[in-house]
């Protein structure tokens, strides 16, 4: 129902820091440390040996699959669970045995967990009064932080009678309004519409960047995560598989699996060939930047995302740019662009997005079954390795996936 | 033919569960009714008479009983809650795997008839039974006290023979509780008291209101442990009542006794009901500051 539109713009006023009085937690930095933090529930490691250094006032995002340990690692940032072996510190000190009321972390739960018996005000009042902070800034910081999310008018109402989407962002206020040093949040958005989605991501990141909190947010909405974090951890089976800054993570993905969760993957298998030169199996020797990291002879795969690739019949391409022959499999209209799939090896499929400038440049597109050639721009291959645990899990179940964070 | 058929089904539906009613309730009642404003004995019959007398004889004879009663049975009821409610959260929330046998111990005692149990508990706090001995040597109990036809025990049996409609109730609704709910608590700086006060108690207010009438009401008419556990002095309105049918044969008065009690018990109810169900009780914040 509320659209973006609704939501009025952040009240600098209510967001400045000094004026949150009685949260003793708003001065100092608010960084989080994971030292060689495992969890384990019986055998099974839901967590291992992870390490992270988010810095005070970051964006931080954990991305990755479902079940890979990203709710785990926040409830042991929270002290809801206490790490098997290794340490948690926030704010430069261990929290080891400290309990999480005592912690300055909110969370934004997966679930929302909001109070049943509680009306919207008292559910995002809640903290505040265990804060003990006075009566009329409670009052004042609940109404703002409720007119934010758009839900001044059910300030009234039970959880029981708000859709699943207004109570998310009832969660998601009942934290923010206690302007904690570290936000946890657990896929705050995934219940929204794209429209109110965008509205909050836009909100939180204004609020982040004002405010200065850190935040740790957890999502599985790649193009999310990409165009909100200052750095994202892609996460899989309780390891971190790669942990850099948004266009690293997607322009030059260091394994298999990020290749693969982060946008189409794209990957062909290839043998490193002495500095600078790579074969593509079952095709030509290219040229690349990134084969010093691996000796020659020694296996990997060769990524190149799909809108820097072009497309051409055989006799038209450019031949001064690398390339590899391939057919043409299918061809599908995604609107602003055409994802084309084009086979240039027996199980090696290459996704390819052509964007759509005209009707008429679209209408002399290859189709299926044609031979053509895709050609890029040596610096815009890079080389990978294969994941150790679920590398090939990652690209099964990426080789079809088209990120509207590509093609938007 | 089928429409017809169709309509009449949910009365079908209902009907067993309307022969029930009126066979075991409406009808026993209106005789009770009928019978409590009747004058007369066993032997020479009893005529209606309206016999309004019935009534205030109840009240102003058995006053004593009455509050008694109420007496006994509320502080059972919330000894019950007292034990109940820590026992019941043990179960639900600390048992891991020994939950089910828990839950066992809590009914087994059903096992046995009521009647069994009582005299049982009637030996266990016999004046030359070990417990009480023990009671005595460590001065609880003066050397020449007695435990059994006081009222303690009396208010000891009924506290013993009630806890299970307690504790299966509160379990319940502990047993639903979201632990989420908690970590929400705990993370929005509550400590473990205030979490327990803010949120765990007034969501588990349905199971506390239905332990306290599931408790409260068959208390407060029963006869058996004031019988076994009590002394002259501690007779209840349910010995009053039983007496009169069993023993005195006055029917009119254990009729009246019957209902005026059940009035007290219904008024009591609604009043709590309305009490217990208002936001108030159910956790609302302001009102709970
Ligand atoms: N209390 C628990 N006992 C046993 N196993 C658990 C427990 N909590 C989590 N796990 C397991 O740990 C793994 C990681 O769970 P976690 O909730 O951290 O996943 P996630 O990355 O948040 O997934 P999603 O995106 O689906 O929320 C899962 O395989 C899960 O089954
Ligand atoms: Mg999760």
């Amino acid at each position: 129902m509320e659209g973006s539109s609704d939501l009025p713009p952040t009240d600098p006023e209510s967001d400045q820091p000094g004026e949150t009085a009685g949260n003793t937690a708003r001065s100092g930095s608010g960084g989080v440390r994971l030292e060689g933090v495992t969890k384990k529930f019986g055998d099974f490691a839901a967590v291992h040996d992870m390490d992270l250094d988010i810095a005070d006032g970051e964006f931080f995002t954990m991305l990755g699959p479902s079940g890979c340990g990203k709710t785990t690692t926040l409830r042991m940032i929270a002290g809801f669970e206490q790490p098997t072996t290794g340490k948690v510190l926030i704010d430069g000190s261990d929290v080891a045995g400290l309990p999480a009321y005592k912690r300055p972390t909110n969370t934004v739960f997966q679930s929302y967990a909001l109070f049943p018996h509680m009306t919207l005000e008292e559910n995002v009042g809640f903290g505040l009064k265990r804060q003990k902070v006075p009566k009329a800034e409670i009052k004042k910081r609940v109404a703002g932080e409720l007119e934010r999310v758009g839900l001044s008018r059910e300030a009234k109402r039970k959880p029981n009678q708000l859709s699943g989407g207004q109570q998310q962002r009832v969660a998601l206020a009942r934290a923010l309004v206690n302007l904690p040093k570290v936000l946890l949040l657990d896929e705050p958005l995934g219940a929204l519409d794209l429209k109110l989605r965008k509205g909050l991501q836009v909100q939180l990141k204004e609020i982040q960047r004002d405010v200065g909190i850190t935040f740790v947010y957890v999502t599985h909405d790649q193009e999310e995560a990409l165009t909100m974090s200052d750095r994202i951890a892609v996460m899989n089976e309780g390891m971190i598989e790669q942990c850099a800054d948004p266009e690293t993570v997607y322009d030059r993905p260091s394994t298999t699996f990020v290749a693969g969760f982060i946008g189409v993957s794209n990957l062909m298998p290839a043998v490193a060939k002495g500095p600078g030169e790579i074969e593509i199996a079952d095709g030509p020797t290219v040229p690349t930047a990134d084969a010093a990291q691996f000796s020659s002879g020694e296996k990997c795969f060769a990524v190149v995302r799909p809108e820097k690739l072009t497309v051409s019949l055989p006799e038209n391409a450019p031949g001064d740019q690398p390339g590899i022959d391939g057919i043409v499999e299918s061809s599908l209209y995604l609107g602003t662009s055409t994802q084309m799939a084009i086979k240039v090896a027996d199980d090696v499929n290459m996704t390819v997005l052509v964007p759509n400038a005209s009707e008429d440049a679209r209408q002399h597109l290859p189709g299926g079954g044609a031979k053509v050639r895709l050609n890029w721009l040596p610096e815009h291959m890079h080389l990978v390795a294969e994941s150790d645990p679920g590398g090939s899990d990652a690209d099964q179940t990426s080789t079809d996936q088209v990120t509207e964070g590509v093609n938007s | 033919m089928t429409s017809v058929r169709q309509r009449l089904v949910p009365y079908w539906l209902l009907a067993p569960g309307l022969i029930w009613l009126i066979v075991f309730f409406v009808i026993p009642m209106y005789y009770m009714g009928e019978l409590s404003l009747k004058t007369g004995s066993i032997d020479t019959g009893y005529q209606l008479t309206w016999a309004f007398s019935n009534y205030t004889d109840a009240i102003s004879q058995y006053s004593t009983q009455f509050f008694r009663a109420f007496y006994y049975a509320g502080v059972a009821t919330l000894l019950c809650l007292l034990i109940g409610y820590p026992l019941a959260y043990a179960i639900a929330f600390k048992a891991g795997r020994w939950k089910n046998l828990m839950l066992f111990a809590v009914v087994a005692p059903f096992f046995t008839t009521y009647l069994i149990r009582t005299i049982a508990w009637k030996t266990i706090l016999d004046d030359s039974s070990p417990v009480v001995s023990f009671l005595k040597t460590i001065h609880l109990v003066p050397q020449d006290g007695r435990v059994l036809a006081t009222s303690a025990a009396v208010i000891a049996g009924l506290t013993y023979n009630f806890l299970p409609f307690m504790v299966l109730p509160l379990f319940a609704a502990l047993e639903r509780v979201d632990i989420r709910l908690l970590e929400a608590g705990k993370d929005l700086y509550a400590s473990a008291t205030q979490t327990f006060l803010r949120i765990t108690l007034p969501i588990t207010m349905p199971g506390i209101v239905a332990g306290v009438l599931l408790t409260f009401i068959p208390a407060s008419g029963d006869y058996v442990n004031a019988t076994f556990l009590g002394g002259t002095n501690q007779a209840m309105i349910g010995n009053v009542i039983q007496s009169k049918y069993l023993v005195v044969r006055d029917y009119s008065e254990a009729a009246a006794l019957s209902f005026t009690l059940m009035a007290i018990i219904l008024v009591a109810l609604i009043v709590y009901i309305k009490f217990a169900g208002t936001e108030a009780l159910m956790g609302d914040e302001e009102e709970a500051e």
